[in-house]
This record gives C-alpha cells, structure tokens and sequence, in this order.
C-alpha cells in the first residue's frame, strides 16, 4: 500500500464510522456533530480524486455553512436536552426496497466511473469548473442562481415581522 | 508537500530512496513542527504585547514584575497554565468539551498550511489556497458552537451561538472580497497572489487599482477580525454580559487551547492580509533589494513583519473602541460591507477585463498613485491635528 492509500482508509473509516453515528445516536446534537467528520471525511476522499476545489466548496459549504444552521436550529429548539430520538414506526419492507434502490444506483454509478487513478499529480481545476458553469452549463447555472434568490427572499418575506399583528 | 520534499532532497540526496511511509512522515512532519513551534511560541508573544500595549494605552504600564519590563510574565502565565489543574465541571457534556478545544485548535493551525514564508518555503503550495483557508476557519465556528453546548452553561451556549452567528455573517463578505486580488491574478494559489505585487511597494495591490483596493483591504481587514472574535466584534465572549462566553467553563490547559487558538487565528488572518494586498513575503523596496541578505532568503521576515504590524493594528483597535451591540454587527455584516464587496467585485471585473497595456498600469501611474499619496497625506493630516489638540487639550485640563 503507498501513502495514499493508508489516507484513503482514515478518510473512509472517519467518513463511515461519522455517518453511523449521525444515524444511530440517539441524541440531536450528537448526530449534528458527528456530520461535521462524515463532511471532513468526504472532503478528503475529493481531494484523494485529485478534486481540490470541490473539496474545498465541501467544507466551506456544509462544514461552513449548512452544519452552523443546522445546529443553530436544534439549539434553539425546545427541550433540546432530554429530547430522545425513537423511531414509533418501523416499516421494514417498502424502507428496504428503498434502500435497495438506492444501492444498486449509487454501486452502478461507483462502478462505470472512470475515476482518475490516485496519486496522479492534481491537476488545477477550478480554471476549467468555472468555463464549464459560464459556458456549457450557463443555463443550470443561472436558474439555479435565481432559485437561490427566490428563496432566499421568500425566506425574509416569511420571517418579516408583520406590521398589523 | 513537494516544496519541502524539492528542499530536503537538495540537502539529503540519499533521501530519494527512502520508502514512502519515511518520506510522508518527514516531509509532512517537519513543516507541521515548525508551524507548531512557531505558533505555540507566538501567543507568549503577543501575549504579552497585548497587555504591554493595552498599558500603554491606557497610561499605565503593563506586566513590570517578572523579569525587566515584566518580559517573563506571559511565560510565567503559561508555566502556570499548564500545569493547572483541568475541571470537568459535573454537568459537562465530557466528549464534547474535550473535542471542543481540539477542533478550534485544528481550525486555527490548519491555514499555515498554505501560508507562504518565501518563494521556496511553504508546507504546500495548494492550487486553492485562497480558498483552503477561507473553507479551514469554518471548521473553528464548529469547535465554538460545541464548547458553547458541551458546557451545559447558559452564557457559554449564548456565547457559542453569537460567535455562529457572527462568523457565519462575515464569512460571505471576506470570501467575496478574497475574490478582489484574486481576480486581478487569475489564480487561487498563495504564491501567484504573491507572484503578481512583485517590483516593490508601488506594485502592492494595496496601492494600485486606487479606489477599489483600499476599500477592500480595509473591509477584509474588518471582517477578519469579526471572524476571530476580535473586539470590537467579540460579543462571542463578552465578559460583560457573558463572564466569559464561550470558554466560561474552561481552565488550565484547555483554556490555553482557546488563547492559542484566537492568537494563530490572529496571526493567519494578518498574514493572509498581507499576501493579499501587502506583497506577502516580497521586501517593500524595488529591484528584489533586501530579499536575500547574502544567502539567506528574508522572505519569512518580511512577511512575519507585516502580519505583526497588522496585529499591533488589531490590538490598537481593540483597546480604542467599544464593543458593537448585535444588531450594530448584523447591520455592519449584510448592509455595509457585502453589498460594497458586490460592487467593488463588478468594477474590478472592469479593470480586469482593460487591455493589458492599460491593465491598471496606466491608471495606476496616472490616477491610483497621486490618488493614493493624497489620501495618505490627509490621514497624516488628521493625525497630527487630532495629535495637536489631544496636547492642547492635555495643557487645558492640566492649567
């Protein structure tokens, strides 16, 4: 094994082990923290790929980002110290179906890629992201800019404090 | 990674043969101990700067007991600090107290990665390196909010969630006014932000591009110290609303963390200032002069130089304005600085897209650099008018 692939594991084992914990502990905050090394965790497999900028925009993202909201809200919920997560419904058949589902997709997915072979020198791409959105993509990109806005706006549209109430 | 490794194997060619395990081990340890050496040295440092110049400041004079001029009190406080006892106060979440500290700590340390001490010495010279750092530092909001919650106290969960809050706000303006410099060097790479200010003091991006790299220095600056909880932006730890804020329930060692962490975050975002808009490493005189003393490189020192002035600015800042109240920091974070950032990233798109002949060089010479002289030459104005009638005023209340 060369060094790559010793860093390989620690970021699959953190990244597996982490998404374990989001799904069984039984405590909120436990859960929301333990996102933060599944989000480490996947960060470093980008870079392994030789995928710096998205791994970067990872972080930044969801580490930066996402993860700070989410647990600014389940701090700001109610009872959040004796809460304890159960599941009252177990429904085993259409969850496994599910499940299936969506591990022939991802397995099928993982296996037709052609993933570029580790330890190849990193190539800059950021240069080329930004043709491909400005470019290619531009369509995607813009409506997924305006959607962005919509909602953002909708947002401070239903936090406003109403002036009648 | 390779830079070190390029460096080593000038000076141990032996070690090309060596298996990769031994490689990965020196060539990432070795910058990870220099860092670390520097960093745990530093906060005794500044340290004790802050408490000499808060005196000063203030008319009086600082730590003076151990030590001339009290030089070895920070050292004292540390010694002490280690070997303080830790408590675990009963109700603490432990798991999560204990990673809180780490997790800061890892934040704050992680950019030194990618800091450059010279054109040759840096750990890794990443492609994104602008954007490395900006995406590490969000890794310390996390380490605040869980030593916020772990403490089960309710002025350190405030502390953490306003510090969440806080950072989060004045991350989107400094990463878009990253995007200013980096725009005008077309690359994300530390060393070719770097690479673009080369030739001395006028070609630091501060000075050129006149209107648009002033306001942006200054408004990174702020927002970078909003994002280490600096005062006037520390309502995170406010001790007088919150005892201590986040870090209320945290002593000895622990504690020790927190400082180390809140100086490197000091010292990253300084430095990272400074490649950005003051040259970096680069000597402020023309023609390369003072780079090197002979054969050794004085990149390092230039670059330490200017990330210590701009954390005497810091500290300078500090003990002269009072704290924002939240509403005050929310106001400054989404209605000043990011709708200026918005503007000030159209218009250098404007200059960006200039022929390259007049590619800020004809501005530059014309425009940007009287411009500049004369803004400086006003504040040197103000400052010795307000300097004359601090004086005269110090004569009236003393008659």
């Amino acid at each position: 094994m060369t060094a790559a692939d010793y860093v390989f594991w620690v970021f699959a084992t953190a990244t597996v082990v982490s998404g374990a914990v989001v799904v069984f502990a039984r405590s909120l905050i436990y859960s929301a923290f333990a996102l933060l090394f599944t989000f480490f965790g996947v960060a470093g497999l980008y870079v392994l790929l030789g995928a710096d900028f998205l791994a970067a925009t990872q972080l930044l993202i969801y580490v930066g980002g996402i993860l700070v909201l989410l647990l600014f809200g389940v701090m700001l919920t109610h009872r959040i110290y004796d809460l304890k997560l159960r599941t009252e419904k177990t429904q085993l058949g259409p969850g496994l179906i599910v499940a299936a589902g969506i591990f022939i997709i991802f397995a099928n997915a993982a296996l037709i890629t052609e993933w570029p072979t580790v330890g190849r020198e990193p190539a800059p791409t950021t240069k080329e992201i930004g043709r491909l959105f400005l470019g290619e993509y531009l369509l995607a990109f813009e409506a997924a800019s305006v959607l962005l806005l919509v909602a953002l706006i909708g947002a401070a549209m239903i936090v406003r404090r109403k002036k009648d109430a | 990674m390779d830079i070190t490794y390029d460096l080593l194997l000038r000076i141990f060619p032996a070690l090309a043969d060596a298996p990769s395990w031994v490689l990965v081990a020196i060539v990432a340890g070795l910058p990870a101990l220099a860092c670390f050496a520097f960093m745990g040295v530093g906060p005794v440092i500044y340290v004790y700067a802050e408490r000499k110049i808060s005196g000063f400041m203030q008319d009086r004079l600082g730590p003076m007991r151990v030590g001339k001029w009290g030089l070895l009190q920070t050292i004292a406080d540390t010694v002490k600090l280690l070997f303080k006892e830790a408590i675990f106060p009963r109700d603490v979440d432990r798991t999560l107290f204990l990673l809180a500290p780490i997790i800061v700590c890892v934040g704050a340390f992680l950019p030194l990665v990618v800091i450059p001490w010279g054109a040759r010495l840096q750990t890794a010279d990443l492609n994104v390196g602008v954007f490395f750092v900006a995406a590490i530092s969000s890794l310390s909001v996390i380490g605040l909010i869980m030593a916020g919650w772990a403490s089960n106290n309710k002025y350190a969960l405030f502390g953490g969630m306003r510090s969440a809050a806080q950072i989060v706000s004045y991350e989107i303006p400094a990463i878009m006014l990253l995007l200013v410099p980096v725009m005008i060097a077309g690359s994300l790479s530390l060393q070719d932000l770097v690479a673009v200010q080369a030739g001395g003091l006028q070609n630091w991006l501060l000075f050129r591009y006149f209107p648009i790299m002033p306001i942006a220095f200054v408004m990174f600056f702020v927002a970078g110290m909003a994002e280490c909880n600096r005062t006037p932006f520390d309502i995170p730890e406010a001790e007088s609303e919150l005892v201590a804020g986040f870090h209320t329930e945290y002593s000895g060692f622990f504690f020790a963390m927190f400082m180390m962490a809140e100086y490197t975050e000091m010292f990253v975002i300084s430095a990272v200032s400074s490649v950005l808009f003051l040259g970096g490493y680069l000597s402020p005189f023309p023609g390369g002069v003072l780079q090197t003393l002979g054969p050794l490189p004085l990149g390092w020192f230039w670059l330490i130089f200017k990330a210590w002035f701009l954390i005497f600015v810091m500290m300078w800042l500090r003990w002269t304005l009072p704290r924002l109240r939240v509403d005050q920091l929310m106001h400054v974070a989404w209605k000043v600085l990011l709708p200026v950032a918005f503007v000030l990233v159209v218009v250098t798109g404007f200059f960006v897209l200039l022929p390259e002949t007049a590619n800020g060089f004809l501005w530059d010479r014309w425009v940007a650099w009287p411009l500049t002289l004369a803004f400086v030459a006003f504040l040197f104005v103000v400052m010795v008018r307000a300097l004359r009638w601090n004086r005269r005023r110090a004569q009236e209340l003393a008659a």
